[in-house]
């Protein structure tokens, strides 16, 4: 597919596509303002989605803001991902039941196909999707539940205060993955979208809506966006032998110092939309004739995420810090192929503290241990 | 029949030492046999001889009241029994008793010591090779004291 | 769920516990499955049969904490859930046409039980094989009698020393690690397969490599907190390494650089 094959949709022609969507029996989710941010969410119409808002982000910082436009997609990324959809924070694995002569019986939850419509997805989401799901159905795991899913994705016009996907590789534009992609443009007046086709499905989706091919000059607009928005990128990483250096430097000073700051909190790993630990845990009721288990969301910054035989391997903050990014930005490779990272920047928003991935890297770049004599 | 300068050449503690060094050696030694539980020594006693095991089992252990005595080590075949001849006080830590019917060579520690005040080139040589066993020792001592097999749990 | 057929107590707070396995048992020396005891836990357990054995999956289990202390106290006729098996096994095939020493302390016998059974049963595929092996005290050796057998057997070098002995004890007292300088193997041509505590396996690794055998040759068999078992679950990471399916066996070569780093 090739990108820049752009329709013109109006306005108008958002409000059709969510309700089509929903015609079709997908379950609609987008952003949405909540709670004094924007999450996602399940939307019945397009009058759900963040209308005329933005969002102010930094180390640690993160605010809502009014628009003096009504853009629906004048924002970035929030808190959560599509993590939360690809792989839920609590899943019953197995219900068992033990009866009076001894046997057991297992039952596995009915999981009913689940027919979802992700709108307004970014592209470092994309990536991250993509590298989730590359972790998920990784070796001989059990299957997943047959989804049927549609993806509209957004192109960002504007970045975000803590995005450096230009770093990653991973955005702002978004060159494949998507059914169909977004660019919105509201200027002048006016407020129309253009319009990608990703793939069949998506192109089969635009064919119900009032769409016609863009205007060369309109084209020329939307493609403009996305340039604009990698312009403005505010931090970056150098990722050229990432891999090595973190591993190479494992007894960096760097990491004490960031542990005295890290709060051990684990927001990181809630927040990034790749991180995928989870915890199985076995509980049974008061009788112990019923059992279930439950694969619910963990994270390595927990003390007993390395228990082992009534101790921890990482008791400390500096080493959980340390593990977890560089298995994000290093052994990821190693263990996936790819890089973890997405240069999203929710783990630099979303910190307490306001601990700096990007700061954390240049910080041992810029003081590399390798080649001093050890 | 080997000549005890042989012998000893083929104890670790002792091999590749040139056949002068072992002669001199060989000089403070005799061929001595053990019947299972004798002892070479007890706690106590004045090191004065020491030995290498050339066939046999040599059991280093600790008497307590109303125990079975205690094991310390055993000691097997090439190895050096006992080092306290080298250091003062020269007197031995704990017991050693022949756990069956054992062949060494005993050396004067006594006469050896005197050998190598009056050529300290050989001095040091013995002092380097019997560190070397003496680290050994350490080392294993060290590896049990951490009880690794024990309750992983234990702080 | 499978059933228990028999549980033999190996010491104090070690079982043997046998199941049966239907008619799907097939696995290779060194890999482990995963132990369910209903309502309380699962636990990542070496099996420790013999492979050729199809009738009965053996594991042999040390109570240290709420599951394992389950699946030690089951009975015959209970059930005990099973997955697996999981891991990267031992390297029985890489070693043949040399010698094999195999170093064991503790519980580390119990995944190094199949790999024996394994070599002895093709035993003309190998050189000189050795078996080195050390525990606490004599109370705590495993596999008593079938480790009385293996002495006997002409082909096959046994040393056994234990950490602690009253003098009633006739065998060696000494490290585990001690036993390699003396054993009788060609290090040029030697695979070894070393597993017990993690210091153990150090140090058995220094003595190993002092007499000449190479990191690639000598392999460790580590272990680390274990769940889904698949690679999916994030936990048993070791740098760049999940051991649940990059180990949990592994060339001293690949793994030393990472069990040198403190709390990695």
């Amino acid at each position: 597919m090739t990108s820049g094959d752009y329709r013109h949709l109006q306005r108008e022609g958002l409000d059709a596509l969510v309700e089509l969507l929903a015609r079709r029996g997908f379950t609609v989710i987008g952003p949405t303002v909540r709670d004094g941010a924007i999450v996602l969410d399940e939307i019945s119409s397009a009058a759900e989605l963040p209308i005329g808002w933005t969002d102010e982000q930094d180390a640690g910082t993160y605010r809502l803001r009014r628009r003096d436009d009504e853009a629906c997609f004048g924002h970035v990324v929030g808190p959560d991902s599509l993590k939360r959809f690809l792989l839920p924070p609590t899943l019953t694995v197995f219900s068992a039941r033990r009866g009076p002569d001894g046997k057991i019986t297992m039952e596995r939850p009915e999981c009913e196909p689940r027919r979802m419509a992700f709108i307004g997805v970014r592209s470092c989401d994309l990536h991250a999707m993509g590298i989730l799901n590359g972790v998920l159905h990784s070796g001989a795991a059990p299957s997943v539940s047959p989804d049927e899913t549609l993806i509209i994705s957004v192109q960002c016009g504007e970045a975000g205060g803590t995005c450096f996907c230009t770093s990653m590789g991973t955005g702002p534009r978004a060159e494949s993955g998507f059914d169909l992609a977004l660019t919105e443009v509201v200027e002048d007046g006016e407020h129309w979208f253009a319009v990608e086709v990703g793939t069949p499905a998506g192109a089969e989706l635009l064919a119900e809506l009032p769409a016609r091919p863009a205007t060369a000059q309109e084209s020329q607009e939307a493609a403009l966006r996305p340039e604009q928005a990698a312009a403005q990128m505010g931090r970056t990483m150098e990722t050229g032998d990432l891999r090595d250096l973190l591993m190479g430097n494992l007894e960096h000073p760097r990491w004490e110092e960031v542990a005295s700051r890290c709060l051990s909190c684990g927001n990181c790993t809630m927040a990034c939309p790749t991180c995928f630990c989870v915890e199985i845990a076995d509980t049974s009721d008061a009788t112990g004739a019923e059992a279930e288990r439950e694969q619910r969301w963990a994270s390595c910054f927990t003390v007993d995420h390395a228990y082992l035989n009534g101790g921890s391997v990482r008791p400390t903050t500096q080493s959980r810090y340390r593990q977890w990014m560089t298995h994000k930005l290093s052994t990821w490779w190693d263990q996936f192929g790819t890089s973890g990272c997405v240069g999203c920047g929710r783990c630099i928003t979303w910190c307490p503290v306001g601990i700096d991935i990007t700061e954390e890297v240049a910080a041992i770049r810029a003081s590399d241990t390798r080649g001093d004599a050890s | 029949m080997k000549t005890l300068d042989a012998l000893l050449s083929e104890c670790p503690v002792f091999t590749g030492l040139d056949g002068e060094t072992l002669e001199l050696i060989a000089g403070c030694g005799r061929n001595v046999r053990f019947p299972a539980e004798q002892h070479l020594f007890r706690e106590g006693e004045a090191a004065d001889t020491f030995y290498v095991v050339r066939h046999g089992v040599i059991t280093l252990e600790m008497r307590v009241p109303a125990r079975r005595p205690l094991v310390i080590e055993t000691l097997h075949d090439g190895d050096v029994v006992g080092w306290s001849w080298l250091v003062p006080p020269y007197r031995w830590a704990f017991d050693a008793r022949a756990a069956e019917p054992t062949a060494a060579v005993a050396l004067d520690g006594a006469c050896l010591r005197e050998k190598c005040r009056e050529d300290p080139a050989l001095g040091y040589e013995l002092l380097q090779r019997f560190s070397q066993v003496m680290v050994e020792r350490l080392q294993a001592a060290r590896l049990r004291l951490l009880d690794v097999y024990g309750d992983p749990r234990a702080a | 769920m499978l059933p228990v057929l028999t549980t033999r107590r190996e010491s104090e707070d070690t079982f043997t516990v046998e199941l049966d396995p239907g008619d799907r048992l097939a696995f290779a020396p060194g890999q482990f499955m995963m132990l369910y005891a209903f309502g309380t836990g699962e636990a990542a357990i070496s099996i420790s049969g013999d492979p050729a054995e199809a009738a009965r999956l053996v594991h042999t289990v040390r109570a240290l904490g709420p599951t394992t202390q389950a699946i030690c106290a089951v009975q015959p006729g209970e059930v005990v859930g099973v997955r697996g098996p999981f891991g990267r096994p031992w390297p029985v095939a890489e070693a043949e046409g040399g010698d094999v020493v195999i170093v064991a302390g503790g519980i580390g016998l119990a995944p190094l039980r199949p790999a024996l059974l394994w070599i002895l049963s093709r035993r003309e595929r190998y050189e000189r094989v050795t078996l080195l092996y050390g525990g606490r005290s004599p109370e705590q050796l495993l596999y008593g009698d079938e480790l009385a057998a293996w002495r006997e057997r002409d082909d096959l070098d046994v040393a056994v020393t234990v950490d602690v002995a009253r003098s009633d004890w006739r065998g060696r007292v000494g490290v585990v690690p001690a036993l390699v300088a003396t054993a009788r193997f060609d290090p040029a041509h030697t695979v070894a397969m070393v597993c017990g505590p993690e210091i153990m396996m150090r140090a058995t690794a220094s003595a190993l490599s002092d007499r000449g055998v190479s990191a690639e040759r000598i392999h460790l068999s580590l272990e680390r907190n274990m769940q889904c078992a698949f690679g999916r679950c994030g936990h048993c990471q070791l740098g760049p390494t999940l051991l649940c399916r990059d180990g949990p066996v592994f060339p001293y070569a690949q793994i030393a650089p990472w069990m040198r780093v403190w709390e990695l």
